[in-house]
């Protein structure tokens, strides 16, 4: 009887407590979503119709102009490119400074957990630092750096700075992944004959992929999105988080408003991308990680 | 000189010594086990013949070659986890000739070698399936085929069976043991357990703190043991530990023992070994079966002697009736047939089986020759 009653209520408050749960997640849902809204339906309107008119009101006139301005012919600066060439900078950029980050990390990782060595503790310690260093503090160290090498001003200092800056992170995930890795397995490896980089490639990589996705996710946005590094060692190849904000800053003639919208969903699409594309092994492999770690 | 020699091997973590000065020589085709408590050093050991662990000093050597700096993959050794360590990525296949692929074996060659351990083994149907699809005793058998396919000098088996269920680990015991009459390889083994030492072994390394307490085999570890930790380690229940009294009886020397009501009883020794003893205290050790009903005690026995005693405890056990009772003031335990008629709280005649008897020095826990 007691236990009937008791599990009664529970239902009736669980059912409403799941209600006011669905309503306080849709509510943080429109609460997100509402400036993505905004800057979709101000990209597609003329002018006119923002300066004259209401923001939240949906499109009369119906035009890609904008995007097709902020894509190639608005002014960037002084030039009027649009924000095309700098796309392809961060492109540049990016995909190199991903690849070499995440790879090192898995190597440091597979190292620091498989291989360790006398004051191995120490040398993670220092790459974990390295996480928690500011950007502004090694922006003149570095100048120097990339200047000593020659490299200044291109899109491979960008990538050295950005491979630098990751290297801490991606450490962290692929060490407390590989942390959770069974060091038997290296060890029946290595009696089977397979050697350092055999024992990598064939045994550790082939069950790396949440972890991967993690570290490229991460590295990727935080590299796209980033605007300190790129304004201060991009030179004449800036990235495309520079280049909009010289596109939103111009201050020559009117501001347009939905030229600047639509590139700023441009500067924000590749990173929306590869969210869409691997978030859900994303949330996956951080638990992964952070369990077992 | 042996097949497998560990000669004076010692092993220290930092300025922790946790292997003393190891001996142990191992003929060809002899199945030797490793076994003790866990933290004793046995996979340590293990892991130093295999070329996991370095050697701190000493020597170790296979065909009469040192090994100390060689590299695991060149031992000619291979081994089997306790985890079984399979690659999760690879097929049961592949895992299996996974070490003959970095060894260059051509695949006509691999093949045939995975098809005759797949036989041996009744895992051919497994072999296309992901370690994560096959059940404990199935991955137990592919960590086995993975060894076998190499055809090495050495097995070595760390706890082999200790993640699998009771019943399954006594079929996979038989089997091993099986495997070992048929193949005839050099086998060391790990475990913890004494019974899967004393059913597999040719010869058993009883280990402790990081010695070896007794090497020997079966026989000589179960009937002999060099000291109280081997005696009681080993065998189940455990050997019954009496403090006793050496006594001289008409010139012979008896154990001077208390029944459960304090009265002295004498039990004559089988030898006069321990003669020298006499007046002094000892520890008797006497196994469980050994202490009988009088009908039931051993007709091969030149010794038996008789002792009336009252019940504290009986355990039926299916198969035999474990019954405690209390001896110089300790709990003993006896073997019974399962249908002896004994009950708790009465007194009834037992008899002791003194020809397997032993007795140790209380002070250094050595055995003393009876
Ligand atoms: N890497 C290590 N560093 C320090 N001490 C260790 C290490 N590995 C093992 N030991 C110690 O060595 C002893 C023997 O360990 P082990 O050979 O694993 O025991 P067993 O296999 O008999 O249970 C234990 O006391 C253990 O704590
Ligand atoms: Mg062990």
């Amino acid at each position: 009887m007691m236990s009937a009653a008791s599990q009664e209520t529970a239902v009736s408050t669980g059912r409403i407590a799941r209600t006011f749960i669905y309503l306080v997640l849709l509510l943080f849902s429109l609460y997100y979503l509402l400036p993505l809204y905004v800057m979709v339906v101000n990209s597609v309107k003329p002018l006119s119709e923002i300066t004259g008119g209401n923001m939240m009101a949906l499109p009369q006139t119906f035009t890609l102009e904008p995007w097709a301005s902020a894509w190639s012919t608005a002014q960037i600066g002084v030039e009027p490119t649009g924000l095309k060439p700098y796309f392809i900078n961060s492109i540049l950029m990016v995909v190199p400074a991903v690849a070499i980050s995440t790879i090192l990390g898995a190597l440091n990782g597979y190292v620091l957990t498989k291989w360790r060595f006398k004051y191995d503790g120490i040398v993670f310690g220092l790459l974990l630092f390295s996480c928690f260093i500011p950007f502004q503090i090694v922006l003149i160290p570095m100048a120097v750096v990339l200047g000593k090498l020659g490299i200044a001003g291109s899109v491979s200092g960008l990538v050295l700075v950005h491979v630098v800056y990751g290297i801490g992170f991606t450490t962290l995930y692929y060490r407390n992944y590989y942390a959770a890795f069974p060091t038997e397995l290296v060890r029946a490896a290595m009696i089977d004959g397979a050697g350092f980089f055999r024992i990598f490639w064939r045994i550790l990589l082939p069950v790396s992929g949440p972890i991967t996705v993690v570290s490229v996710i991460w590295q990727f946005t935080n590299i796209w999105n980033d605007f300190l590094f790129g304004v201060s060692f991009g030179g004449t190849r800036q990235p495309m988080t520079v280049a909009l904000n010289n596109l939103v800053q111009s201050s020559t003639g009117v501001k347009e408003y939905n030229v600047h919208f639509a590139g700023a969903i441009l500067a924000a699409l590749p990173t929306l991308l590869v969210y869409i594309v691997a978030g859900r092994y994303f949330v996956r492999g951080l638990m992964a990680g952070s369990v077992k770690g | 000189m042996g097949f497998l020699d560990i000669s004076n091997v010692t092993k220290a973590y930092g300025n922790v010594e946790v292997l003393h000065h190891v001996d142990i020589s191992v003929q060809e085709g002899e199945f030797l086990v490793l076994v003790g408590p866990s933290g004793c050093g046995k996979s340590t050991l293990l892991n130093m013949i295999a070329g996991l662990e370095g050697i701190s000093s000493g020597d170790i050597s296979i065909k009469g070659k040192v090994v100390n700096g060689v590299h695991p993959s060149k031992r000619n050794i291979a081994m089997v986890f306790q985890s079984y360590a399979l690659y999760p990525n690879m097929t049961v296949a592949q895992n299996i000739t996974f070490g003959l692929e970095m060894h260059g074996i051509p695949k006509a060659e691999r093949d045939k070698a995975l098809a005759e351990v797949a036989k041996l083994l009744q895992i051919d149907h497994l072999l296309s399936r992901k370690p994560g699809q096959l059940s404990g005793g199935q991955r137990q058998r592919v960590a086995m085929g993975r060894a076998l396919v190499r055809n090495p000098d050495v097995f070595l088996f760390d706890e082999p069976l200790s993640n699998l269920d009771a019943k399954l680990r006594v079929d996979m015991r038989t089997e091993i043991k099986k495997l070992h009459h048929k193949l005839k390889t050099t086998i060391v083994y790990v475990t913890h357990d004494q019974i899967e030492a004393m059913t597999l072994s040719t010869r058993i390394a009883v280990m402790y703190k990081g010695y070896v307490q007794q090497l020997g085999t079966p026989k000589e570890i179960y009937d002999t043991p060099a000291n109280l930790f081997v005696a009681t380690f080993m065998g189940s229940p455990a050997m019954n530990i009496l403090p006793a009294r050496v006594v001289t009886e008409n010139g012979a020397p008896h154990a001077e023992i208390t029944d459960a009501d304090g009265q002295k009883r004498h039990l004559r020794f089988s030898g006069n070994g321990i003669a020298s003893w006499a007046n002094r205290d000892i520890l008797l050790g006497i196994r469980p079966e050994a202490i009988t009903d009088p009908e039931g005690a051993d007709r091969k026995s030149g010794n038996v002697q008789q002792i009336r005693n009252r019940v504290t405890v009986t355990e039926p056990a299916g198969s035999d009736t474990f019954v405690t009772m209390t001896l110089s003031g300790k709990d003993a335990i006896s073997r019974m047939r399962a249908d002896s008629n004994v009950v708790p709280g009465e007194t009834f005649d037992f008899a002791i089986n003194m020809d397997k008897a032993v007795a140790f020095d209380p002070e250094s826990e050595n055995r003393i020759v009876v």
